[in-house]
């Protein structure tokens, strides 16, 4: 029974076999770190297994203290854990992003941490990974959420741009990851003017940059730089309506999100111009991957969970939803991101 | 179809109201005929069709989509046009390339659409949705979908899009308006007036709405400004601010309008208003007042009127049972003359004459209180009884303060007109079930059912007495939101049950401006107008109140009986 390789605490996925645990919301002993976003990447843990990207990640982020001991972790690589398999696969969520692997005694279980589908730039892409149990996010999971290509929506900020070239074109994005595809996506479709940053994401771009995302030109954003009419300005989302945000002139607020697919909340934050780009599956990638793993048993996560749980049902999957709280509130957690 | 939908779309998001106009003046100035006028009279809320039913959207997305799906998403999305858009399965045309029968179809045009539904029969009109909306995109589907169902809700009012057309031609929103009852969608007439290439439109509106005066919210420190011997003050009437307009049109007929305090004509729902407005012998007036429902020689309170409002057409038995009466406050017009500059004093005067010259039953004059000093007042505001509002106390909601020489001055200028509303009631209730909301405030939990303490059988236990959907800012918001996803104890469908021990459970203060006995409600009690007035993080749920003090404010004065 998988139910013997992990189970679920109030602190997060636990495996009793291997004594550790999957992105916990808590210190402990020993933690396995899917990404490095601050929902499922906290300090204070004794040892942590990750990805060589983040490790790195948190370090920029947490301080390089962060953990009593580290350990790289690199993909497609099998570790023992007491007897407990272990092996970290590419999710294409964000630089370093991992999905992780466990097997013992015949039985095997991936868990999905934050993933997408479509290609990214930035990062390595998903791969499906066969497995008896599948604990899937589910941030988007609902046959409402279908993203566009993102491209398209690159190509309507670029619109916007040329429509309104006197106006400051201010795009809200989470500062790990979404930031930096959207600079790698303005790239591909051919801007090549400098891109401004809000100081909380010039650490983090750096480091995408090292990496060898296509970053170009950036600048952190500046008092002396004026209002910058008529540039690209990358903020997290929870400046776009703050003090700092003031300087610009007649800022165009954008937001790149999968959120924006629904009208409410975009207005919710007082935003102009809607890009609906995400770094987490939408519905139809959630039942494809779901599918593509060939498992038996689902289990979901963060998000929307009803909803999948009753479309697996329906697709004769045992299936269930997982409910911790503290995941997937990326999207309320702006000014946490903000400060990062 | 398509460039309509995107207009909708930017007009959605744009949060100012120069944005706007710049939007559809430029929409205006660069679609052709007919399409621009059809849009026209969809945002200025001149389409008649027959609307759709939501019963047919729904209907329609059944087929295509797991009803449990679509109940979670619609739960998410909060709006029933949106989330069938959303929804819709892509055409497959879009799907296949090779399906050559629905791309030569393509997008319908925002004029076919509104042709073929001034004339589909009721039965061909699933069929026919079902077509447009696979020929379309997911911001035309929401698009056809607001405007089928007649509710756009773009931030557009009627005047606004006037203003905006108006603009092709250096003409204000007035001047449209002056015009706008002797014309019809397309509108070709008029877009060739405003585009230079022909003469004015002969029609004009006998009856014309004049925009409305309005007041503040009166604030402790303007009393001490504020002299007594200045101001009027009159009861504020808990009905709907109203312009009734009567005017004799070219053939000598005499017409009358009521309009909404922000000019939308409400003729249609009040039909036997209309005919004693249009009885007139005199030539012409325009006047301000309040629109109430008066049966039983008293006014009667707004939870009766409100039972008439929001319908497009009203029945015989509703205008037996709920007879509309106009309480008037002013007269901004009368036969040739403008009385706007004369001041307040002068005009109420002539308001006087006109009232019992008619000497209507429906309608009747909003009288004067008399006080000397604002001490005064305030004890005629908390006692009306006591100062003459007599049975219509019921439907007194505060007083009004009106400046004795000030003219009527469209907007809302500073220092003349003061409203100052009866106090609200508070009492401290437990959170105990969220929904999330709709509109705006789609997808997070913002719809709070909240109890007071009453014994039952086994101790101390909640009865829910109401639901609260705003009072709060959007930072603390954010923080029932969360407190809600971590404190849930149960769900049932969309609704949480959330923690509500007398240890644990959250307390809200809430303020209320009336309460009624209600067998629909476990409780027995419904609260009017319930909002959050604070969020006392700080209290126990254990000390909140009981049903009890509730009860005690059901005095009979208060009551609807």
């Amino acid at each position: 029974m998988a139910a013997a390789l992990v189970a679920l605490t109030p602190i997060g996925l636990y495996c009793p076999g291997g004594n550790f645990y999957i992105d916990p919301l808590r210190p402990v002993p020993r933690a396995l770190i899917t990404h490095g976003h601050s929902d499922h990447a906290r300090p204070g843990h004794g040892s942590v297994l990750a990805t060589r990207e983040t490790l790195a990640i948190m370090g920029l982020r947490c301080g390089q203290d962060f953990a009593g001991a580290v350990q790289i972790a690199a993909l497609g690589e099998k570790l023992k854990i007491s007897d407990v398999e272990v092996s970290f696969h590419p999710a294409g969520h964000v630089l370093g992003s991992a999905q992780i692997r466990l097997s013992h005694a015949g039985r095997t279980l991936v868990a999905s941490g934050d993933y997408k589908r479509e290609p990214d730039p930035t990062c390595l892409p998903f791969e499906p990974i066969p497995c008896d149990l599948f604990i899937s996010e589910a941030t988007f999971g609902l046959p409402v959420f279908r993203h566009p290509p993102a491209s398209r929506e690159i190509d309507r900020l670029l619109a916007s741009l040329k429509t309104f070239p006197d106006r400051t074109h201010l795009v809200g994005a989470y500062a790990l990851g979404k930031a930096q595809r959207v600079i790698a996506l303005l790239r591909a479709a051919g801007y090549d003017r400098p891109i401004y940053l809000h100081g909380a994401m010039e650490k983090i771009t750096e480091f995408y940059a090292r990496e060898g995302a296509d970053i170009g030109a950036v600048r952190k954003a500046e008092a002396r730089d004026g209002d910058l009419a008529g540039e690209i300005v990358i903020c997290p989302p929870g400046s776009l309506q703050d003090a700092w945000s003031r300087r610009f002139k007649d800022p165009v607020a954008a937001f790149a999100s999968g959120w924006m697919r629904v009208r409410a909340r975009a207005r919710q934050r007082g935003v102009e111009l809607p890009l609906v780009i995400s770094d987490h599956a939408d519905w139809d990638e959630l039942c494809a991957t779901i599918r593509e793993t060939d498992c038996a048993r689902l289990l979901v996560t963060h998000g929307e969970a009803d909803a999948l749980t009753h479309w697996a049902q329906g697709q004769g999957l045992e299936a269930e939803p997982l409910r911790i709280a503290g995941y997937g509130e990326e999207d309320m957690a702006s000014q946490e991101e903000a400060s990062a | 179809m398509n460039r309509f939908a995107q207009l909708l779309d930017r007009l959605g998001f744009e949060p100012s109201r120069t944005g706007k106009l710049r939007l559809m003046t430029e929409y205006f100035k660069t679609a052709p005929d007919p399409e621009r006028g059809y849009a026209l009279a969809a945002l200025a809320g001149a389409l008649s069709f027959q609307y759709a039913k939501p019963a047919l959207i729904r209907g329609l997305i059944a087929k295509r989509v797991d009803p449990y799906l679509f109940a979670l998403s619609y739960d998410y999305v909060g709006d029933l046009a949106e989330t069938a858009a959303l929804l819709w399965p892509a055409a497959p045309a879009s799907a296949d390339q090779s399906a050559p029968a629905h791309r030569l179809t393509g997008p319908p045009s925002l004029s076919e659409v509104v042709q073929s539904l001034a004339t589909l029969g009721k039965a061909d009109l699933p069929r026919q949705l079902a077509i447009w909306l696979d020929a379309l995109d997911e911001t035309g589907r929401w698009a056809l979908l607001k405007l089928i169902t007649g509710s756009l809700r773009v931030g557009v009012s009627s005047a606004l899009a006037k203003a905006s057309v108006a603009a092709l031609g250096g003409q204000t929103g007035v001047a449209v308006e002056d015009l706008w009852h002797g014309l019809a969608p397309p509108y070709l007439d008029l877009f060739a007036w405003l585009e230079g290439r022909a003469d004015r439109p002969a029609a004009s509106n006998p009856a014309p709405f004049f925009p409305a005066m309005l007041a503040h919210a009166i604030e402790a420190r303007d009393f001490e400004t504020l002299d007594p011997a200045q101001f009027c003050a009159e009861w504020k009437w808990d009905g709907i601010r109203v312009q009734a307009v009567s005017g004799a049109d070219s053939s000598g007929r005499n017409i009358a309008r009521i309009y909404s305090r922000s000019g939308e004509d409400l003729s249609a729902a009040f039909p036997d208003l209309i005919e004693c407005l249009a009885q007139s012998p005199a030539a012409g007036f325009a006047l301000d007042g309040e629109l109430l429902i008066r049966r039983g020689g008293k006014i009667e309170p707004f939870s009766i009127l409100q039972q008439r409002l929001n319908r497009k057409t009203v029945s015989a038995k509703m205008l037996a049972e709920f007879p509309a009466h106009i309480r008037a406050y002013d007269l901004l017009w009368s036969e040739t003359e403008d009385l706007r500059p004369l001041p307040f004093l002068e005009r109420r005067a002539r308001l006087e004459a006109l009232v019992s010259a008619r000497g209507e039953p429906r309608l009747d004059l909003s009288t004067l209180i008399p006080f000397a000093s604002w001490p005064e007042l305030a004890q005629a505001r908390q006692d009306p009884l006591a100062y003459g509002a007599g049975a219509d106390v019921g439907a007194v909601e505060g007083v009004m303060l009106k400046r004795a020489a000030s003219g009527y001055l469209q907007g809302r200028p500073k220092g003349h007109w003061y409203k100052w509303k009866r106090d609200p009631w508070n009492v401290d209730a437990v959170l105990m079930y969220a929904q999330r909301g709709h509109g705006k405030r789609s997808s997070l939990y913002s719809d709070y059912t909240f109890g007071v303490w009453r014994s039952g059988s086994q101790g101390p236990e909640l009865v829910p007495v109401g639901k609260a959907y705003f009072g709060f800012t959007d930072a603390e918001l954010a923080k029932l939101d969360h407190f809600v996803r971590n404190n849930t104890t149960n769900r049932f469908g969309p609704v949480r049950e959330i923690d509500h021990h007398p240890a644990r459970g959250l307390v809200l203060e809430i303020a209320f401006e009336g309460l009624n006995r209600s067998s629909r409600h476990r409780s027995g009690l419904a609260m009017r107008f319930p909002r959050i007035a604070r969020i006392r993080w700080d209290k126990p749920a254990a000390e909140a109140d009981a049903i009890e003090t509730l009860e005690a404010l059901l005095t009979p004065k208060l009551g609807p009986g």
